[in-house]
């Protein structure tokens, strides 16, 4: 077992209504892809009209860009609506879903024939049956080119963010899928795959004793399950280079796909947040309604639904669907209240809300371990920069974020490149947007820059 | 509370666009946001919680951290007078007449500046920003008491408008705010700000015999002068301590407190460290910076002991931390994170080389007798020069990383 890489950087955001490890079964009505959880995509072709009948695993759409990888539905039923906004930009598939799923029907293989398969034959299976938009590569964190072949393959086999789900349960049982996708990415991709490991946690069962992989364990405050941060210490992403980037999930769908001969597209879902009654796990499908998930399993009304965690996830309505690469819906209270300076606001003692920071009347630093319910309310208004030097406190990466932030804002390419764009993804900077005295859109700003260096 | 939120919410229409006072917009902003944290949430895509923190409450660290000196300084506005004038008063007086005398310039300073502030917000359309609670604290701190109000005015005018909306505001600016005013008054109406100005005597006053209003800083510079290299070791020493209409005046003690002439809030470095105690416990003021600041200072204050030529020279080195403004300088103006170094690296250099211009400044310029206010915003200029090379640094190691 390799040495365990600890990072001292970053935030540990405890947040009550963690799930209860039960795991119930939930059936969508409907479920629906979404484009914009596709922030590469450049132009899709959507195959699919209002009323057709589709399988699970049958093609819904691809991008001229890369147009042999297609994207496939999740479930089998019919489509119920190809909604589009403006300048008919595609915004979502909704799929109404059959009561038992019917599914596109691929070759099975057997462990041997995994073993012989030509990597150009494994791409060519993974591109057409649904499972390639599994792999996001960096930098970018787009769906990866299959063409363009990665310098290296990571995994991050746990997640620190926020009510994460706790991969462990998650996945239990999968260990053959998982070292069968992980074999296939090795094949296809012809490179090392690289696993990160949770050193503060027991050995993992699932993830800890699998083949053909280089094992990393990292301990330290969340972001150190971000695969981003792993990349940056085990194989830093420089100019040039494409790296390959895949959840759990995705490494045991491609397992499966091989194994089972079929686009399998359950998910095991986290139901997570203060504002649930039974916080706890479901096995549902990717995309899936979540209507049904929190009916009658509110404390309060006034709620916001996100899907993913409350660092990076997407804003959803009550009847919305989940996000492509989601597997967690929080639920917590909407803070659209006014609060009077010297009662609840800036000159009051505070409490209940947590800070990163220590200044006047934020005591959330004395609490320890408490769980705090935190709502969406900004805490303030947007300021330009003032404070200095904390940004680089919750990032364990050498990396600059407010000199990489400002460089975005004054569209310097050089500087962005040279301060390591192509290493980061939103997810690896949401904690600073998190701490921001000054309440910018960091997140926002890098995928701005991000696109910038897409173009140039 | 809501009631008035209400009130103010039903007044909005009026100041948003094609409202009757439109142009006064961010007006109302500040003030309904002064009151009332506002009731936005955050957008639909990144962060969906957010830190409990906002500028307010950290600007608000600051000027708390300032109230050890603004009060102590109130007070010994008040002891400096009736030691001067010779008369015994209780501490209630001192503090009272002190008071008075100050107040009305935190006032003109808060409301010159604010003004500029609001009138630059209206034409630039931003919002009002926070660092002028900061500001218009730090300018009546570094004044002396009897600076006439007018100067107080021009001063802060002068300093936001030059220092900072110049420049595109906060968060923009490239020198220290509240310094520019200082060295403002210092090239424009040298006069009001150097000599005997420390102490107020009141019209007609008879002072005590032998009373001077010096500082221990020009007491120090003039010995050196007049002895010139023929100097005894601990001639500096002891000319603080003869000084004879008020014995104990200047020992190292009554220095570090800082019952002495000086402006208004600078003379106590023990009240110095009380306000960096808060700065650091709270992370609102880089720690780095006071530090280094001190350190540089004290180390130079070695070296050039170590070489003297001269008495001010010989001034043992913990002298130098005691005298002057360099704590307050150190503890609240060096560490403005706007115009500071803003890496952490560059944090230490630009600390260590504010103490030593200090020094420098101090002992070998004739001219000068205060080095802190020049030596800080000489650092402002250079701080981004130090960030430069510091990000350099970090380019280079991704560079390198790349070719290997």
């Amino acid at each position: 077992m390799s040495e365990v890489i600890k990072l001292k950087k970053g935030f540990n955001i405890n947040l009550a209504g963690k799930a209860a490890t039960r795991l119930a079964e939930h059936t969508p009505e409907t479920v629906a892809i979404k484009f914009d959880d596709f922030p590469g995509l450049y132009r899709p072709k959507i195959l699919v009209k209002e009323g057709d009948a589709v399988k699970a695993g049958s093609p819904l759409f691809f991008d001229k860009a890369i147009e042999k990888v297609i994207y496939a539905s999740p479930v089998s039923g019919e489509v119920v609506a190809v909604k589009r906004g403006e300048k008919r930009k595609p915004i979502e598939i909704v799929i109404l879903c059959d009561k038992t799923i019917e599914y596109t029907e691929h070759r099975r293989f057997t462990i041997s024939d995994i073993a012989n398969i030509s990597a150009q034959d494994a791409i060519n299976h993974m591109v057409s049956s649904g499972v390639w938009p599994q792999i996001v590569q960096r930098p970018y964190g787009i769906v990866a080119d299959p063409d363009i072949a990665p310098r290296n393959i990571f995994i991050s086999t746990f997640d620190t963010s926020p009510l994460a789900p706790d991969f462990e349960f998650v996945f239990k049982g999968q260990e053959q899928y998982f070292q069968v996708g992980v074999d296939i990415l090795r094949k296809v991709g012809k490179c090392d795959v690289h696993i990160g490991l949770n050193a503060g946690a027991e050995i993992s069962k699932v993830f800890g004793s699998v083949k053909n992989a280089k094992l990393h364990r990292f301990i330290g405050p969340h972001p150190a399950g971000n695969v981003g941060v792993q990349i940056h210490h085990i194989a830093p992403i420089n100019k040039g280079d494409i790296v390959w980037t895949l959840h759990p999930y995705g490494v045991i769908q491609i397992g499966k796909l091989f194994l089972e001969g079929r686009y399998d597209a359950s998910k095991t879902i986290a139901v997570v947040g203060s504002e649930l009654k039974q916080p706890q796990y479901y096995k549902t499908v990717l995309g899936a309604n979540i209507s049904k998930l929190i009916a009658n399993n509110l404390k309060s009304e006034h709620v916001r639904y996100i899907s993913g965690n409350v660092l990076v996830g997407q804003k959803i309505a009550a009847n919305g669907h989940l996000g492509f690469y989601d597997h967690m819906l929080t639920v917590i209270p909407e803070g659209d209240k006014p609060r009077f300076f010297l009662t609840e606001g800036w000159l009051a003692p505070v409490v209940k809300r947590l800070s990163f920071h220590r200044a006047l009347g934020l005591l959330s630093f004395l609490n320890g371990n408490k769980e705090y319910v935190l709502d969406t309310s900004t805490n303030g208004e947007e300021r330009a920069f003032v404070a200095t030097g904390t940004f680089e406190q919750v990032v364990p990466m050498d990396i600059l974020p407010m000199h990489l932030i400002k460089a975005i804002l004054a569209n310097d390419y050089d500087g962005m490149e040279a301060l390591g764009i192509y290493e980061v993804v939103e997810e690896d900077l949401a904690l600073c947007e998190f701490i921001d005295v000054s309440k910018q859109p960091i997140q926002q700003i890098l995928r701005q820059g991000i696109n910038m260096m897409r173009e140039s | 509370m809501n009631f008035l939120h209400q009130l103010l919410e039903k007044q909005r229409p009026l100041f948003e666009k094609g409202g009757k006072f439109e142009q006064f917009y961010y007006v109302f902003e500040a003030a309904e946001t002064f009151l009332f944290t506002p009731p936005s949430t955050t957008p639909a895509r990144g962060a969906q919680i957010r830190d409990a923190i906002d500028l307010k409450r950290m600007m608000m660290t600051v000027v708390i951290a300032m109230l050890p000196c603004l009060f102590y300084g109130m007070w010994n506005v008040g002891h400096q007078h009736y030691l001067a004038i010779g008369q015994e008063a209780d501490f209630l007086t001192k503090f009272i007449l002190g008071l008075k005398h100050t107040l009305p310039i935190i006032l003109v300073a808060y409301a010159s500046g604010g003004l500029v502030e609001v009138i630059f917000a209206i034409m630039r359309k931003h919002p009002i920003n926070e660092g002028f609670l900061v500001t218009g604290m730090l300018i009546p701190l570094v004044m002396p008491v009897t600076i006439p109000l007018w100067q107080v005015a021009v001063a802060t005018i002068f300093a936001v408008l030059v220092a900072k909306e110049v420049f595109g505001g906060t968060g923009m600016n490239i020198l220290n705010v509240a310094l520019t005013a200082r060295a403002f008054l210092y090239f424009a109406y040298p006069t009001e700000i150097s000599g005997s100005v420390w102490t107020f005597l009141g019209e007609g006053a008879t002072t005590v015999d032998g009373y001077s209003g010096a500082t221990a800083l020009a007491i120090i510079a003039e010995t050196s002068a007049t002895k010139g290299s023929n100097f005894m070791p601990g001639a500096a020493v002891a000319a603080l301590n003869s000084v004879s209409w008020a014995p104990g005046l200047f020992s190292f003690e009554n220095l570090f407190m800082g019952a002495i002439p000086g402006s208004i809030g600078e003379t106590s470095t023990l009240m110095c460290l009380i306000g960096a105690a808060i700065l650091i416990a709270t992370g609102v003021g880089s720690w780095k910076i006071i530090v280094s600041v001190f350190a540089g200072a004290y180390l130079t204050g070695l070296l050039v002991n170590a070489v003297a030529v001269n008495a001010y020279m010989d001034l043992p080195a913990h002298y130098h931390l005691v005298i002057g403004g360099l704590a307050f300088g150190a503890v609240f103006m060096a560490t403005d994170p706007v115009s500071a170094s803003h890496t952490e690296t560059g944090k230490w250099i630009y600390g260590f080389f504010i103490g030593f211009f200090t020094i420098i400044i101090r002992v070998f310029n004739p001219a000068y007798p205060e080095g802190i206010m020049l030596a800080i915003l000489l650092m402002n200029v250079f701080a981004p020069l130090i960030d430069y090379y510091v990000v350099q640094a970090n380019k280079n190691r991704r560079l390198s990383r790349a070719t290997v």
